[in-house]
């Protein structure tokens, strides 16, 4: 990589223009903006119908407010992981970023097991997604959460190998666990939206 | 010019073919000028040899004036538009006129399904008529009309009526229409509903009042017809 | 090092890296056009299908065979899908944005090439599934480009299976390989422009494309839920569309089209980009009211977004909604109006070279006023009524969607062909490729206009059930003899591309003398974009400078020259 190269990408010029992040940081922000109106059209359509049609409140009452709520704190204790694994690569504290990436590993694994309990019984009960408009919404809305879900876990748990091994830090990729921190709060704040919507009427 | 547009047998088609010449009228002028402008441009502005362009940057107040003040006179021009178009189209789509005759329209891959109450007014009972593809009408009078579908999305249209309503299925939609002329006039799908969208295909039947109370006389043949044909006329 | 450029100063060595799985943004573009171009053949392949059928009914068409109501329906949907999402978009946004955007900022290549590689190969696997959808048992999806529900929701209205389901992931894929492409059309204009390359200094071809992009990404969501919705509707018996379940046809028009207006709006842009590169360079002058055209590129984007319904007037959705949107949609004409107006000024008093770019970018100015005026006829609630769902649509929507990708786009390929693959092309073949596609262009759609307003339904796979219709079938025969002059009249343009790549005079660093930077560096550029990093000291426009020694004055030549923007 020639010196003006990196020059062309890394230095901040007086071009006038409003201060900009650094690239990384910026596509990931793009990328959520998108990823909030895919949400924001489920969800505010989940509001418009329920809102219209009412009725849903006997379908609702099926579904684990107890179970919802404890994934709530699981997924909030992982936000908290995440933002301490990315204070300690900040200091330097390598062994223990990769123990915070691991714990937020665990955690989105908990909240994957207990979402899975949850389908499950609400399968045997019979509630699957074409037993009623409130059922078709909770499958797509937390379906769709819980696939976002599962590639952040993926993520997460590249970055937690990256960074026991140590690649992640010498190539310079350390910055990615701020990236993935944004990626993960953004799911854990729709989940903060799921759960009064689904689980609290 | 007139011809442009089908023959309007409605009450309210005037109104639309009113903003619809509005619009044309608006926009010609405003075409011609600007392609010609262009055209001019194009013509008069060739290269030629020892004539440099001229260094119009557009970005001071008095040259921008040339383009921005075509442009508030557009935004004036469009809202006029707007005006005429909101009365008009509260008119056609948001009131609902007494009705002296009220029809069921259905929808159906691929017919168009037409109930009318019969004497009684009442739909839901023994004495209503449901035929296919054959609207009757009579003349003057103010038709409302629930439309439906019991499948797929179609669109009730008539174009000699200026009349187009989507059928929705799970929706009961309400219009009206008043016809001025008696006579057959099409009916078409207007919203792709299949592959026999091509083929679905009504007649709305405008009668006079004469023609009119023979054919309720023979659709509902029983009792004395002139009751029959007087309680007609009170629908509401 | 996070934005990571992962090439070194070589380019790589082997075939496949250099010229399949390139993270170059040059190939990738070259990938996008040639993919476009493909999928174009489809898609103008399918219009001589359609238009055939709609001339002389029930014959067997000629290098096909007979086609019947069914595989009607199919071609006008795999025709308008094709056309939107696998023609226009990576025409307009895949080839040319990914091509130039770097180059005109100054930038070695896009912020994150090896997610620009994935976006291309995304579109291609997603390009591959809609072909494969045309072959599997029940046919390709048939209710339409806009699949309106029930429709497109209950496989029992249409038989068509599988061939649904292919256009939903598909189309999904499409969406997400797009996404990805504006994230990195975003990312890299903000950040990688070179010292110099201010905001206001970039080519309204980047604003274009940036504008483009934003629009894209903020109004695809809500399609992406519907998508999802209509699958699971299809394979999971859920009812999000169905009545019968509970479910409202009308949300899908709302999420289709919430997405459905912007996205035109998305392939204009850049069409007007490329327009606005070529009309200055073949005039000598500025564009004119570089500012007041940005400003009305970003309120044409953020007014994008109010106007959805207007395509669900008689829809059956609340009346009362009519007139606010009747309202917006006629106020988006005031910023378009604008640009079509600073066009007009920016050849106006210039000194213009008939090259085969500056015609096709003219014409494409000329035929998209007409689209634009008849929007107004559609935008107004009262008229759409009668409008709504006739060939008058279909006539609108053609002369506006056509003059931006086609007209556009061809300019686009005249004027940086020599950029991209160091060759000129033929311009004797290019204006006779331009006179064949102006003159059956316009012999296919005025026509259509006729029709429509005498009130000829869309999507009709005969019209000979209408009586009121019959006498308009030459109308439709003009249309259908015209199509194909136009398709033939593409073979020019074909020979011209493929046979200048290989004989065309070879092509010097700025053989336009534009002032832009791409044309700063050779032709082609050179792995890396620019053997030194350019510095920026001007604007892009500045042609015809009074004073100066020549009438062009690159963005890279310093001081002193003349200063800009003199006092008028």
């Amino acid at each position: 990589m020639s010196n003006s190269t990196l020059a062309a990408h890394t230095a901040t010029f007086d071009t006038g223009s409003a201060a900009s992040l650094p690239s990384g940081k910026a596509g990931v922000w793009w990328f959520l903006a998108s990823e909030i109106m895919v949400f924001g059209g489920l969800i505010g359509t989940y509001i418009l119908f329920r809102v219209a049609h009412g009725g849903w409140a006997e379908q609702a009452s099926h579904v684990s407010w107890r179970l919802g709520a404890t994934n709530t704190l699981v997924l909030v204790t992982s936000s908290l992981t995440m933002i301490l694994a990315l204070n300690a690569s900040r200091t330097g504290r390598h062994q223990r970023a990769a123990h915070f990436l691991l714990l937020t590993v665990l955690l989105g694994l908990t909240f994957l097991g207990i979402k899975s309990i949850e389908y499950t019984r609400e399968i045997r009960e019979g509630f699957v997604p074409s037993s009623g408009m409130f059922w078709s919404f909770y499958y797509i809305m937390t379906g769709l959460h819980g696939l976002h879900i599962t590639g952040g876990i993926i993520f997460n748990a590249i970055l937690y190998f990256g960074a026991t091994r140590g690649t992640l830090w010498s190539g310079g990729h350390g910055n990615r666990i701020e990236f993935a921190g944004l990626y993960w709060h953004f799911v854990d704040v729709v989940w903060i939206f799921l759960f009064p919507l689904l689980y609290l009427s | 010019m007139s011809r442009l547009l089908p023959p309007d047998v409605s009450t309210f088609g005037a109104d639309i073919d009113h903003v619809f010449w509005l619009i044309f009228w608006i926009v010609g002028v405003w075409f011609i000028v600007a392609e010609g402008a262009l055209l001019y441009a194009m013509l008069r502005y060739r290269r030629k040899p020892n004539t440099p362009a001229q260094f119009l940057h557009g970005n001071s107040a008095r040259q921008m004036a040339w383009v921005l003040i075509p442009a508030v006179v557009v935004l004036f021009l469009d809202l006029g538009i707007d005006h005429a178009g909101a009365r008009a189209w509260e008119l056609v789509k948001l009131d609902l006129p007494p009705a002296t005759t009220l029809i069921q329209v259905g929808g159906k891959q691929f017919n168009w399904i037409f109930t009318y109450p019969g004497p009684d007014g009442k739909f839901g009972t023994a004495d209503d008529v449901t035929v296919e593809n054959e609207l009757h009408v009579p003349v003057g009078q103010v038709v409302r009309f629930e439309l439906s579908s019991t499948d797929v999305i179609h669109s009730f249209f008539v174009p000699e009526l200026r009349l187009k309503q989507d059928a929705v299925p799970g929706r009961i939609i309400r219009g009206w229409f008043q016809v001025t002329a008696p006579g057959t006039y099409e009916i078409a799908c207007s919203e792709l509903c299949g592959f026999g969208h091509y083929t679905m295909h009504g007649s709305l039947i405008v009668q006079n009042a004469k023609d009119y109370e023979a054919w309720v006389s023979e659709t509902w043949p029983k009792k004395t017809a002139s009751n029959a044909s007087a309680s007609l006329t009170k629908l509401r | 090092m996070d934005t990571a450029i992962a090439h070194a100063h070589q380019p790589p060595a082997s075939f496949l890296r250099r010229y399949v799985f390139s993270i170059d943004h040059k190939v990738i573009a070259k990938q996008y056009l040639t993919l476009s171009l493909a999928m174009a053949l489809i898609g103008g392949f399918t219009a001589y299908l359609i238009r055939w059928q709609l001339a002389w009914p029930e014959t067997d068409i000629p290098g096909w065979g007979p086609i019947g109501p069914d595989n009607y329906d199919a071609l006008i949907t795999m025709h308008g899908t094709v056309m939107i999402f696998f023609v226009a978009m990576p025409f307009l946004l895949g080839g040319f944005g990914n091509f130039l955007i770097p180059l005109m900022i100054g930038a070695d290549d896009m912020a994150f090439p090896r997610l620009n590689m994935t976006s291309f190969w995304m579109l291609f696997t997603a390009s591959s599934l809609i072909v494969a959808s045309m072959f599997v048992p029940g046919g390709p999806a048939a209710a339409g480009w806009t699949s309106y529900a029930p429709l497109s929701d209950n496989p029992i209205y249409t038989g068509v299976t599988w061939g649904q389901n292919l256009w939903i992931l598909a189309v999904a894929l499409e969406f997400a390989s797009f996404l990805m492409g504006g994230i990195n059309f975003l990312v890299t204009a903000l950040n990688l422009r070179a010292p110099g390359m201010t905001l206001w200094r970039m080519p309204l071809m980047v604003w274009m494309e940036l504008t483009a992009a934003v629009v894209f990404l903020l109004s695809v969501g809500p399609l992406v839920a519907g998508a999802l919705m209509l699958l699971m509707d299809r394979t999971l018996g859920t009812g999000f569309f169905r009545p019968d379940r509970g479910g409202d046809p009308l949300l899908w028009e709302h999420l289709f089209w919430f997405f459905g207006h912007p996205e035109v709006y998305v392939v204009a842009l850049p069409g007007f980009g490329i327009m606005l590169e070529v009309l200055p360079v073949f005039s000598r002058k500025p564009v004119f009211g570089y500012r007041m055209m940005v400003w009305s590129t970003l309120a044409a984007g953020l007014l994008s977004f109010l106007v959805w319904a207007h395509h669900m007037f008689v829809s059956g959705m609340d009346p009362r909604l009519a007139t606010p949107f009747s309202v917006t949609t006629i106020l988006i004409s005031v910023p378009f109006a604008v640009l079509v107006f600073a066009m007009i000024a920016t050849v106006w008093g210039g000194s213009i070279q008939f090259t085969s770019a500056m015609w096709f970018a003219l014409g494409g100015l000329a035929t998209f006023m007409i689209g634009g005026v008849t929007g107004i006829f559609l935008g107004s609630a009262t008229t759409d009524i009668f409008l709504h769902g006739t060939y008058f649509v279909v006539a609108h929507f053609h002369y506006t969607l056509f003059p931006v990708t086609f007209f556009g786009g061809f300019a686009g390929v005249y004027y940086w062909y020599p950029k991209m693959f160091g060759r000129m092309m033929n311009e004797v073949l290019g204006k006779i490729h331009f006179l064949f596609t102006f003159i059956f262009f316009n012999a296919i759609f005025i026509p259509l206009f006729i029709t429509g307003l005498r009130g000829n339904p869309r999507r009709l796979y005969e019209m000979s059930n209408y009586d009121f219709l019959k006498p308009m079938q030459s109308l439709h025969v003009i249309a259908t003899i015209a199509t194909i002059g136009l398709l033939l009249g593409q073979l020019p343009f074909v020979a011209n591309f493929v046979l200048s790549m290989f004989f065309g005079k070879k092509a010097q660093d700025n053989p336009w003398h534009a002032n832009t930077l791409e044309w700063a560096t050779s032709s082609p550029p050179p792995f890396g974009n620019f053997a030194e990093p350019p510095t920026v000291y001007r604007d892009p426009y500045e042609y015809s400078v009074p004073g100066a020694s020549q009438d062009w004055i690159a963005q890279t030549a310093p001081e002193p020259f003349i200063t800009t923007v003199a006092a008028d």
